[in-house]
């Protein structure tokens, strides 16, 4: 609905813009369109950077699309947007896919995100290790009796598979981690087309346990902590999104329960962050290559640290140390 | 002259518009099979109708239709056992017992409950419909089949209820005139004679609605929870065809796997609510004779 809504704001704003285009506009000045389209993950965020941007450049008009990270790195590949925006990284299979069609995608990390797990307010579980989460997501536990909690079945909220964070949660929770493993999502987990479904849902259902983006944590439902799982000391998790120094530090915070904010992300302490991403057809140029530089710079990273992510310059920070 | 001319314009342009949509649909048809051919190529055709797992993102890819095609068949089955019996029993009070100001009003209520969008009704589902039934069934999630079925229910009765209303009406008067005469109370008449005659007009109404019900997408999509399990009660969460269609769509790469075995889905689906109709034509010509 709120997607609906905000794609036919985007072309009010564009018949409006584009009335007023009878004016004359100073040659020199960057005009046009540009379309963004992919993941749900940083929607927001990514339609206030676009907001800035056009206070910045008020003849440039910029579309922001959700979907999920497939559909926007579909887009890309059908040559159907500018920047593609995404929760998980390319596949080698889409990347050879895009190069046979000439497309040559070139990636950016934007922003680092926690992927929060939330389970109803009046749910007396608050926290959770990931060998629970990969438990209680492939069905091995079915009963939130068995964590300490209340008689009740558990009822897993999933993501539709166009979703990058069900992809990265399938990799890092069903999976943990490990690549060539063959474990699925339970079947009886409901797969929802929007995060704000997962928020519905979980608000109001004491069962429910779901996962989203951190962009999407508010009063209205409970972020569990997690622990990494005490299993090995390296970790499992070997599937290169989660960053090195993230894996070596796993091993102090082992045992530890951490609750998914921007300081727990920034220091790698919580266990399930990643990197955000955009995507473009080859080295951006002209406008497109304006508004990466825009999202990458000061102002448009103030965005996403203010609808709840971590900008880039805050974890090189914290890998250096 | 002129007049000649245009009147055989016009003539053609009608004959071409009826031929428009004959060649559309065998294209769209086309197009389909076309698609579903080139999964079957990679995928065999036995393990896609058999298989009882959907798990099109995984290594290596499995594409079984099962879970969905059953998921779409519990859905429609209740939907049409729910609005079959008031669809058909509004139809008779419209017809048969309101009297003329009741009648108009009641028309054009059905026609307005016909124009509410989808989109509305799975909002509705998803807020209200679907955390009543979990308190009212003692289930662990509103996202039920059932939820699903009920919102589809009240987007088929529409269709049903004008069509049966005009089978109904349409029965010859001498029915009723001599149904009447041999001392039948209003009751009888329209239970044993008038709903007989219309029975061919109300299996089509019955047979549109149903197919109505199987190609609606957004309401299942929004409510049914699309758990991709082999249904086993309609009071679990389930998936249908068409909602795995439009939940994956966006996400796959045209020309991939993927993509084709939704194409294929799409076939089946097709082939669902071509047999329908076909059915639901025949019937509605018998009903003509």
């Amino acid at each position: 609905m709120r997607l609906k809504t905000r794609v036919l704001l985007s072309w009010l704003l564009a018949a409006a813009f584009l009335t007023g285009c009878g004016e004359t506009v100073d040659p020199n000045e960057p005009q046009g369109f540009i379309q963004t389209k992919g993941s749900d993950t940083i929607v927001n965020a990514m339609q206030e950077v676009a907001e800035e941007f056009m206070q910045e450049y008020p003849h440039v008009f910029v579309a922001v699309t959700g979907g999920g990270s497939g559909v926007g790195i579909a887009s890309l590949i059908n040559k159907t947007t500018d920047v593609a925006t995404a929760s998980r990284e390319m596949k080698a299979k889409e990347i050879e896919i895009a190069e046979k069609r000439g497309v040559h995608p070139k990636e950016f990390v934007v922003a680092y995100d926690g992927v929060a797990v939330i389970v109803n307010r009046n749910n007396p579980v608050d926290r959770l290790t990931l060998e629970d989460l990969h438990n209680i997501f492939t069905g091995k536990i079915t009963n939130w009796k068995q964590l300490g909690g209340k008689d009740a079945p558990i009822v897993t909220l999933s993501r539709e598979v166009s979703s990058g964070t069900h992809m990265y949660f399938k990799e890092e929770v069903v999976q943990l981690g490990q690549k060539g493993s063959t474990e699925e999502f339970s079947k009886e987990t409901l797969l929802l087309t929007s995060s704000q479904a997962i928020v519905e849902e979980v608000a109001s259902n004491e069962g429910a346990i779901g996962y989203l983006g951190m962009g999407y944590l508010s009063d209205r439902t409970k972020a569990v902590r997690v622990a990494r799982h005490s299993l090995g000391p390296q970790g499992r998790s070997a599937s290169g999104l989660v960053p090195r120094a993230a894996r070596d530090e796993g091993q102090a915070a082992s045992d530890d329960f951490f609750p998914p904010t921007v300081e727990n992300v920034v220091k790698k302490t919580y266990p399930l962050s990643r990197p955000l991403y955009v995507y473009t057809d080859g080295e951006p140029q002209g406008l497109v290559k304006l508004f990466i530089d825009f999202t990458l710079g000061p102002v448009g990273q103030r965005q996403f640290m203010e609808t709840g992510f971590v900008p880039v310059g805050a974890t090189t920070v914290a890998q250096t140390n | 002259m002129p007049r000649r001319i245009s009147e055989y314009f016009i003539e053609w342009c009608i004959k071409l518009s009826g031929l428009a949509v004959v060649v559309f649909v065998f294209l769209i048809f086309l197009f389909l099979l076309r698609d579903s051919l080139s999964l079957f190529r990679e995928y065999p055709l036995g393990r896609f109708l058999s298989g009882r797992e959907w798990l099109p993102i995984s290594e290596p890819p499995r594409f079984g239709v099962l879970p969905l095609l059953i998921g779409s068949i519990f859905v429609t089955f209740w939907a049409i056992v729910i609005c079959v019996p008031l669809g058909v029993g509004a139809a008779m009070f419209i017809a048969e017992v309101a009297p003329k100001p009741l009648k108009h009003v009641l028309k054009s209520l059905v026609e307005i409950l016909a124009s509410i969008p989808s989109v509305v009704l799975g909002f509705l589902g998803i807020i209200w419909l679907g955390p009543f039934l979990r308190d009212t069934f003692h289930l662990s999630t509103g996202m039920t089949g059932l939820t699903g079925s009920l919102l589809l229910a009240f987007m088929a009765l529409p269709t049903i209820i004008s069509i049966s209303e005009d089978a109904l009406v349409g029965v010859p008067r001498m029915y009723r005139e001599a149904a009447y005469g041999l001392g039948a109370t209003r009751w009888q008449t329209l239970w044993r004679v008038i709903l007989p005659s219309a029975s061919s007009g109300i299996m089509a109404a019955v047979m549109l609605g149903i197919g109505r019900v199987v190609g609606e997408t957004m309401v299942v999509l929004m409510v049914t929870g699309n758990a991709p399990v082999m249904p086993r009660s309609i009071l679990l969460p389930l998936r249908t065809l068409t909602a795995t269609i439009a939940g994956e769509m966006g996400e796959t790469v045209g020309g991939s796997e993927h993509y084709f075995a939704l194409f294929a889905v799409g076939l089946v689906l097709f082939a669902i609510t071509f047999t329908i109709n076909f059915v639901a034509d025949l019937f509605l010509r018998r009903a003509r004779k």
